[in-house]
């Protein structure tokens, strides 16, 4: 990514950004509300197209691939999870296959069994049948989730895509995620609120403010006391914590 | 084909309901044909029907002989017009909803119907003559598309269309509309009789060239939403998910809303306001074939020509007096539109 700017009218969602994310990584995005985020992840998703600068995907300007191409190598969970139809679980999944199934085609046995996979992956086989509208916000989240890992795709971007979720789902997701970077290879880069869980998931860390990068790169180098005053102006400690494995971060009230 | 094929528990339920919907609708079309102030018999309308196809005098021995008129000349562009507006109404319903993300968007209650017959009244008004034939549903397809943008650029703040937004902007625009259609009939003088008759929704006097205008628009309408079946499903997804699948938003959305339009303007132009078709009739097939537009666009074809005509033939041949179609479209399907958004309503509440 080089030089890359996004402007919504006269506000500057992304300023003059340059980024290398190297792939294979369980990548964190991190920053207040308003940085620039989501925008950053619909540039690299190419819902949103720069005004400025260029975003290279292995090597090539990511505006050359095809359009089912590109959605063959990266996909995109995002925050909103509302659907107003009454589709069911299965048929969202299924338009995961989209980008692999020719139109008027019917999806073949291979695009059924990479759905039935994740199904079983993310344990809603059950809600098979069912409406999506009927669904609890979790549920639902979940559903919106599976249907990006249906995609199959060797890059995911994650925009909050836990924030509906409790604990218990929240970790299963991420778990799942950082199991498909280790094992398979993939590229995860998820744009995150909750700093802990960033830290005990993700290897490398992008710190964003006002549409511009803080600083970036291994987790241990920079997540600091520091960065975390600059980028949201709160006093914390952040320590090592052997149950966790990895830094953490905690904060206190600041009146009593 | 492409029907329905994915949905593993019930493959068949999609193409049988197709299959059943159809085969009412001929019966329905032969049904209709036969009623009215001369009954004449389903045996005799299929005989007199393929004795116009085949020109076998054999075929219609022993029947009134004014009765292959009263079918071919007088009852048969009746029917098939209504059959095809039930069904371009149905369609523009389905993408409206779909694309606007809305069950309650129809032509109707957008507003949509409101600026086709503006426009409409503005050709009959001025009398232009030079399109032709084409002239009212020139005009009346630019009123659409004119109402369109307009009531989308009202019910948009900051980027994101809100559905509640667009159903009041809708209403506001078809407002401002109806008292533009008023200043018209009041200015008019020589041709305020025919807008007023055009205006109430009609399916008096239609020839074969009104089924054959209707019918080609509608069904290149209908080939555009096939085509577009699976990317109008990807679109309930919300734009980013769709992007990320490979589907560009805004040029479906385009391609889509304009399509539906065009296809509200060639029926407005032919039968004047006829509300609440597209509203109920997608409702329904939701209901009956599920959410997957590849079957739900067929199926609410077919079923928006089976509800159009059976409500025309009512107004025909059962009431004693003929009342405007638009007026009984709009006092069955003014309840349920309220039936719907009351549940909705709950639906939010209790999610």
């Amino acid at each position: 990514m080089e030089d890359l700017s996004f402007h919504y009218g006269r506000t500057r969602a992304v300023d003059n950004l340059s980024l290398t994310l190297s792939s294979g990584c369980f990548w964190g995005l991190l920053g207040p509300n308003g940085c620039g985020k989501s925008t950053l992840l619909d540039l690299m998703a190419r819902c949103k197209t720069p005004q400025a600068g260029i975003i290279k995907y292995r090597g090539r300007d990511i505006r050359d691939y095809g359009s089912k191409v590109i959605a063959r190598e990266i996909a995109l969970v995002p925050q909103d999870f509302h659907v107003n139809f009454p589709f069911t679980v299965e048929e969202i999944l299924l338009m995961g296959r989209h980008p692999y199934i020719p139109r008027f085609a019917s999806p073949s046995s291979d695009d059924l069994q990479v759905v039935d996979q994740v199904m079983e992956v993310l344990k809603i086989a059950k809600f098979r049948h069912n409406y999506i509208t009927e669904l609890s916000g979790g549920e639902k989240q979940r559903v919106i989730f599976a249907r990006a890992l249906a995609q199959d795709t060797p890059v995911v971007l994650l925009d909050e895509a836990t924030s509906n979720m409790d604990i218990r789902h929240t970790l299963d997701i991420l778990d799942i995620v950082a199991g498909d970077v280790e094992t398979g290879g993939k590229t995860v880069i998820a744009a995150l609120h909750n700093l802990n869980l960033a830290a005990t998931y993700c290897d490398k860390l992008v710190f964003m403010k006002s549409g511009r990068v803080v600083s970036q790169g291994d987790r241990d180098q920079v997540l600091t006391e520091e960065i975390l005053y600059e980028v949201f102006g709160i006093e914390s400690r952040v320590y090592f914590d052997e149950y966790v494995g990895s830094r953490q971060v905690a904060f206190r009230r600041r009146r009593p | 084909m492409w029907i329905r094929k994915e949905k593993r528990a019930a493959p068949e339920t999609g193409r049988a309901c197709l299959i059943l919907l159809g085969g009412m609708l001929v019966l329905v079309i032969i049904m209709a044909t036969g009623m009215g102030y001369m009954r004449i018999s389903a045996g005799d309308v299929i005989r007199i029907i393929f004795y116009g196809l085949s020109g076998n005098h054999g075929l219609i021995a022993g029947i009134n002989k004014v009765f292959p008129y009263v079918v071919w000349d007088v009852r048969l562009p009746r029917v098939l017009t209504a059959a095809v507006v039930g069904t371009g109404l149905s369609l523009a319903g389905v993408v409206f909803q779909g694309i606007l993300l809305n069950p309650l968007a129809d032509p109707y209650t957008l507003g949509i119907s409101a600026g086709a017959a503006f426009g409409a009244s503005i050709a009959l008004l001025l009398d232009i003559g030079s399109l032709g034939i084409y002239s009212v549903p020139l005009f009346a397809f630019a009123g659409a598309v004119a109402t369109l943008f307009a009531v989308m650029a009202l019910s948009t703040s900051g980027g994101t269309i809100s559905s509640n937004n667009l159903i009041l902007s809708g209403i506001i625009v078809a407002a401002i509309l109806s008292a533009g259609i008023s200043f018209i009939k009041y200015v008019a003088d020589e041709q305020v009789s025919i807008i007023i008759f055009w205006l109430m929704g009609s399916f008096g006097s239609k020839t074969w060239v009104d089924v054959f205008i209707t019918f080609s628009f509608v069904f290149i309408g209908f080939i555009i939403c096939i085509f577009f079946a699976r990317d109008l499903n990807i679109m309930s997804l919300g734009d980013r998910s769709a992007s990320s699948l490979g589907i560009n938003p805004n040029r479906t959305r385009i391609t889509l809303l304009v399509t539906a339009s065009m296809i509200t303007a060639v029926c407005v132009s032919v039968s004047g306001i006829i509300g609440f078709v597209g509203l109920i009739i997608p409702h329904l097939m939701r209901f009956i074939v599920g959410s997957d537009s590849r079957g739900l666009v067929p199926a609410s074809a077919l079923a928006g020509a089976i509800l159009l005509l059976s409500a025309d033939t009512v107004t025909r041949a059962l009431l004693p007096a003929e009342i405007p179609i638009g007026v009984l479209t709009a006092l069955i399907g003014g309840p349920f539109f309220c039936y719907i958004f009351k549940k909705r309503q709950t639906a939010v509440q209790s999610g």
